[in-house]
């Protein structure tokens, strides 16, 4: 890649952030030459950011139907799904999955909640009401 | 071996391409062996490909074109004879004392966190990747100042959430990881380190036990998305693909970014040899086959957004590509440094 053909395609999930890219300058040696992005990563970044987005869209409604628990729309909210939940807890996945369900959620152990706030970054109250958005 | 001398008011930002080779280069620069990101890189061997069923990442396999975290630091220092102190924390609060004390020591280190709790990263970057490298040096009322190398500026992280960053637990967790070089090498031979990480790179990429890592793998990985359309849903199979992109543009910094740093680097070795043809060739190839890559990417990108004209036989196609042109680069290597 030369210098000229580093993407410069504003890639929106940067935030304006440029990344460092290896290119060839006229002389045909590489150096670092910052990018502002491409598409493809934009489209690969959007598709794993719009597909948590309907997750925990989706987890709402069943919240609201009494289907899940809050901490399911949660778990989606910050981009974590059950496995990814259970080893930030350090709890087995099928139990994670258990205390997404309303009722054994509303059962949770205090001692439980707490570690269910601290690995989403949350207190303990937020835990129960639905995040804003 | 010499004594380390490291300092926090000297220490310079540089922008670099991935994070683990730009903190190595980093903090060895600051501690008085001058090394570039590219060279870091290269000596560490960390060029590689591998498409692993475990560990799965978002349900998928893993695919990766570098060796895993912490293995580009730890491979770069055992070439170099560099002695890196490595200090891991139960107790969170303990590693941030740890932090504090060293920063009022003077001392710039290297820390290991996650991106998702990392304020200053662009809301859409964020995703629960625990390996992420960047350089501590300094404070600012409450705050941190961090050489991050993917960040263009320095950027400041209010303590409470470098603490959650460094804490943070599930696959490659840093449990408050803190590094730093405590003896560097003051007349290193440049040479034998150059002509043992080609050799050790060539092994990786021509000879691997396992066909799921290096040429091979890459073989491997197309002659999957041949089969791919015909065997599972097709919602999934374009998941696979766009999961297989992800790797490789926003962990693997983007169209075959890792390619091009190792073809500086190979400019860089035949600097230091001396000019050396093979070399410069190499270099060629390898640029090529980074090229090659983003083409991948952007075919990958296309398909998963389900527009016409590209299909999975096309992608295995350009991967393929990819294939022989390392393969050609590493055959050269190999021939050459035997």
């Amino acid at each position: 890649m030369k210098k000229s053909e580093v993407p410069q395609e504003e890639n929106r999930t940067y935030g304006g952030l440029r990344k460092a890219v290896y290119a060839r300058d006229e002389s045909g040696r590489h150096s670092v030459v910052p990018s502002s992005g491409w598409r493809a990563e934009e489209a690969a970044t959007e598709m794993a950011v719009a597909l948590f987005r309907e997750a925990a869209e989706s987890a709402r409604q069943a919240c609201r139907e009494g289907r899940a628990s809050p901490m399911m729309v949660h778990m989606y909210a910050r981009r974590m799904d059950p496995p990814t939940l259970a080893q930030a807890t350090g709890l087995a996945t099928w139990r994670v999955r258990r205390h997404l369900r309303p009722g054994p959620f509303r059962r949770l152990p205090r001692r439980l909640r707490k570690r269910y706030a601290d690995a989403l970054g949350l207190s303990q109250e937020q835990l129960d009401r639905l995040p804003d958005d | 071996m010499t004594e380390a001398t490291p300092s926090c008011s000297q220490f310079q930002h540089h922008h670099a391409a991935h994070c683990e080779s730009g903190v190595a280069s980093a903090l060895l620069t600051n501690a008085g062996m001058p090394i570039s990101e590219a060279m870091a890189f290269g000596l560490s061997s960390a060029l590689t490909f591998a498409h692993l069923p475990y560990p799965r990442v978002n349900g998928f396999p893993l695919t990766s074109y570098r060796l895993p975290p912490g293995m580009v630091i730890g491979r770069l220092c055992r070439r170099l004879g560099v002695r890196m102190r490595r200090e891991r924390f139960r107790n969170a609060d303990a590693g941030m004392r740890a932090l504090d004390e060293y920063l009022d020591a003077g001392r710039p280190v290297g820390l290991q966190t996650s991106v998702y709790w990392l304020p200053y990263f662009p809301p859409d970057m964020r995703f629960h990747f625990n390996a992420h490298n960047l350089v501590v040096f300094g404070r600012e009322g409450d705050d941190y100042l961090i050489s991050d190398p993917v960040f263009e500026e320095v950027q400041h992280c209010p303590a409470a959430d470098l603490r959650r960053a460094r804490s943070v637990k599930g696959l490659f967790a840093p449990r408050n990881l803190i590094y730093y070089p405590r003896t560097i090498r003051k007349d290193p031979d440049w040479t034998r380190m150059i002509r043992a990480s080609l050799r050790a790179s060539c092994n990786m990429m021509l000879r691997t036990p396992v066909p799921l890592i290096g040429v091979r793998g890459i073989h491997r990985l197309a002659r999957k998305l041949r089969k791919l359309p015909g065997r599972q849903d097709p919602r999934w199979a374009r998941m696979y693909v766009a999961q297989i992109i992800r790797m490789q543009e926003e962990i693997g910094t983007g169209g075959g970014g890792f390619r091009f740093m190792y073809a500086a680097f190979l400019e860089e070795a035949a600097e230091r040899l001396g000019g050396h043809e093979a070399l410069l060739e190499a270099a060629d190839s390898i640029t090529r086959a980074g090229d090659g890559w983003r083409d991948f990417a952007a075919a990958g990108a296309l398909l998963v957004q389900d527009r016409s004209g590209v299909d999975y036989p096309d992608l295995a196609d350009r991967l393929e590509h990819c294939a022989e042109l390392e393969s050609e680069a590493f055959t050269l290597l190999d021939r050459s440094f035997r």
